[in-house]
């Protein structure tokens, strides 16, 4: 699959290629393949690639000297993208509890939406989620594939402390808070895993193209993971 | 050794930022104004990347348990050694049990502390920079004591004083390239984004700096896409948002303007009500 690409010049030492302005699986995929392609052409300089839904930044360690140069370097790289490889990617199971004990804002949600708390478990936890990339905060997933009778616009004013794990619902998307932060989405859940830590390389084993399932736990078992977690003998499954 | 008597308004630990781990959302962090923290740093002979504190708006009281060797560059800060006043780049050599502290900020925001052999701390994902949830504490703290890298080098000039560029200090122009939504805008609006006295508003910090004016818009919202520090966004709301060190790796709003490397320093020294202008610069 070969799209239509804008190439620019972001700062002096970087470079943003677009895609077309679409939230889809194929334009990740194809990102993804292209991100490959940079990282091991410029294996031997310290370059940085970021991607996002439908665009990547190439982030060099020098000033770039000739634009030109660099973006006909790239625009080479596309023209001769190799589909023969498969990058691999994995489905990581995510358990959650959805107890009221870590779900402040479920009773809300399911009065909004008229829908039960069994539902909204059962729709949220069924799908096959994509991730997308990585950003607002280490380690927090932008994930694609909520059904869309969970859509519900966030808060007006964010909450000032959501919990570290939160499974939280805001707008179209669905998220789990790495960390303690403020934030603006509905809390339906809790995760005891953590998605991101410091000490271990990478920091995050989840990776962008990535996909998830969140799985409902019960209390026992959410405290169970939790005390496995903080003796780092928790293994992430995958599916 | 050294304690920390009073870590000031807010203090921390940067060297040159966390590079490699923006893919999976880390911050790149940093010393603010890197032409100062880099000179503080080159004074001593450091390499530039050595860890600094970087001061913000008020000085650190320090006690030093050993003789040190440091630099300080930046923010004037009135810094003095056991109440005797010192110049600020220049080296200052201090002796066992002398206390290093600074005065009142007169022109600036942001002072850096470079010591001989830099500041030892705990490297985390490649970076000593202190950042909330990343590093055990995220700026200094009462009673703390700070380990360096004790050289102890025969300084015999330590008269020798270094060219301090202080339009990073007084200059109010902002040099920006096109953002990638600049087009976007009217042309209109392009020409106010030059032509206004931009206003620093108190929301401002190592994250973000946002302006007081506003320019009102109907810029459509981008799908959540990489920025970098130095980005500025234009808000639905008219806000300009001018993205910092600490910033997220990625944003929903138009991305207009692109500060340079000098205008990142610059804008690291400016305060609440500080006025700013945008200057158009091509690549």
């Amino acid at each position: 699959m070969v799209f239509e690409l804008r190439y620019s010049q972001y700062n002096s030492h970087s470079i943003l290629i677009e895609w077309p302005a679409i939230i889809d699986d194929i334009i990740l995929e194809n990102i993804l393949n292209f991100k490959f392609d940079i990282e091991k052409h410029f294996l031997k300089q310290k370059i940085e690639v970021v991607n996002a839904y439908n665009s990547l930044l190439v982030i060099y360690s020098l000033t770039i000297d000739n634009i030109n140069d660099e973006i006909f370097i790239l625009k080479s790289l596309y023209k001769a993208q190799n589909n023969q490889k498969k990058l691999k990617f994995n489905t990581w199971e995510i358990p959650v509890c959805y107890h009221d004990e870590f779900a402040q804002d479920l009773d809300d949600f399911s009065k909004i939406k008229k829908l039960s708390k069994s539902q909204i478990i059962h729709l949220h936890s069924q799908p096959i989620y994509t991730v997308y990339f990585i950003g607002f905060l280490p380690g927090f997933l932008y994930l694609g594939g909520l059904n869309s009778q969970l859509h519900l616009d966030r808060k007006i004013s964010p909450d000032l402390n959501i919990k570290k794990g939160s499974v939280a619902i805001g707008g179209e998307q669905t998220g789990i808070y790495p960390q303690n932060s403020p934030g603006g989405w509905h809390v339906i859940g809790n995760s005891p895993i953590s998605i991101f830590d410091v000490n271990l390389n990478p920091p995050c084993q989840i990776k962008s193209g990535d996909c998830i399932k969140f799985s409902a736990i019960d209390n026992k078992e959410h405290n169970e993971i939790l005390n496995m977690v903080e003796n780092s003998s928790y293994q992430l499954k995958t599916l | 050794m050294i304690t920390v008597l009073d870590p000031g308004f807010y203090t921390t630990i940067q060297d040159m930022g966390r590079d490699g781990f923006r893919q999976y959302g880390v911050p790149v962090s940093g010393v603010m104004d890197r032409y100062s923290g880099k000179l503080a740093n080159m004074l001593l002979g450091n390499n530039s990347s050595a860890a600094v504190l970087e001061m913000t708006m008020t000085g650190v009281k320090l006690k030093f348990k050993q003789p040190a060797h440091v630099a300080i560059a930046g923010a004037d800060l009135q810094p003095s050694v056991n109440g005797i006043s010192v110049d600020s780049r220049k080296i200052i050599s201090l002796k066992k049990d002398e206390v290093l502290s600074f005065g009142k900020m007169q022109n600036g925001f942001r002072t850096y502390l470079a010591i001989e052999g830099g500041f030892k701390s705990d490297v985390v994902l490649g970076s000593q920079s202190m950042y909330q949830a990343i590093t055990k504490s995220f700026k200094l703290q009462k009673n703390d004591s700070l380990m360096f890298r004790s050289v102890q080098s025969e300084f015999n000039d330590t008269k020798a004083n270094v060219k301090y560029d202080t339009s990073i200090l007084n200059s109010t122009e902002l040099e920006v390239t096109e953002g990638p939504e600049f087009q976007h805008l009217s042309k209109k609006l392009q020409k106010q984004l030059f032509n206004s006295e931009l206003t620093v508003s108190k929301n401002n910090s190592r994250m973000a700096y946002q302006l007081e004016e506003l320019f009102q818009n109907n810029l459509k919202p981008i799908l959540t896409s990489p920025v970098l520090p130095g980005t500025v966004q234009l808000t639905p709301s008219g806000g300009l948002i001018i993205l910092m060190r600490d910033c997220q790796t990625t944003g929903g709003y138009p991305r207009v303007l692109q500060l340079t490397e000098k205008a990142m320093n610059i804008i690291s020294q400016k305060t609440t009500g500080n006025h700013i202008k945008f200057r158009r610069n091509g690549w």
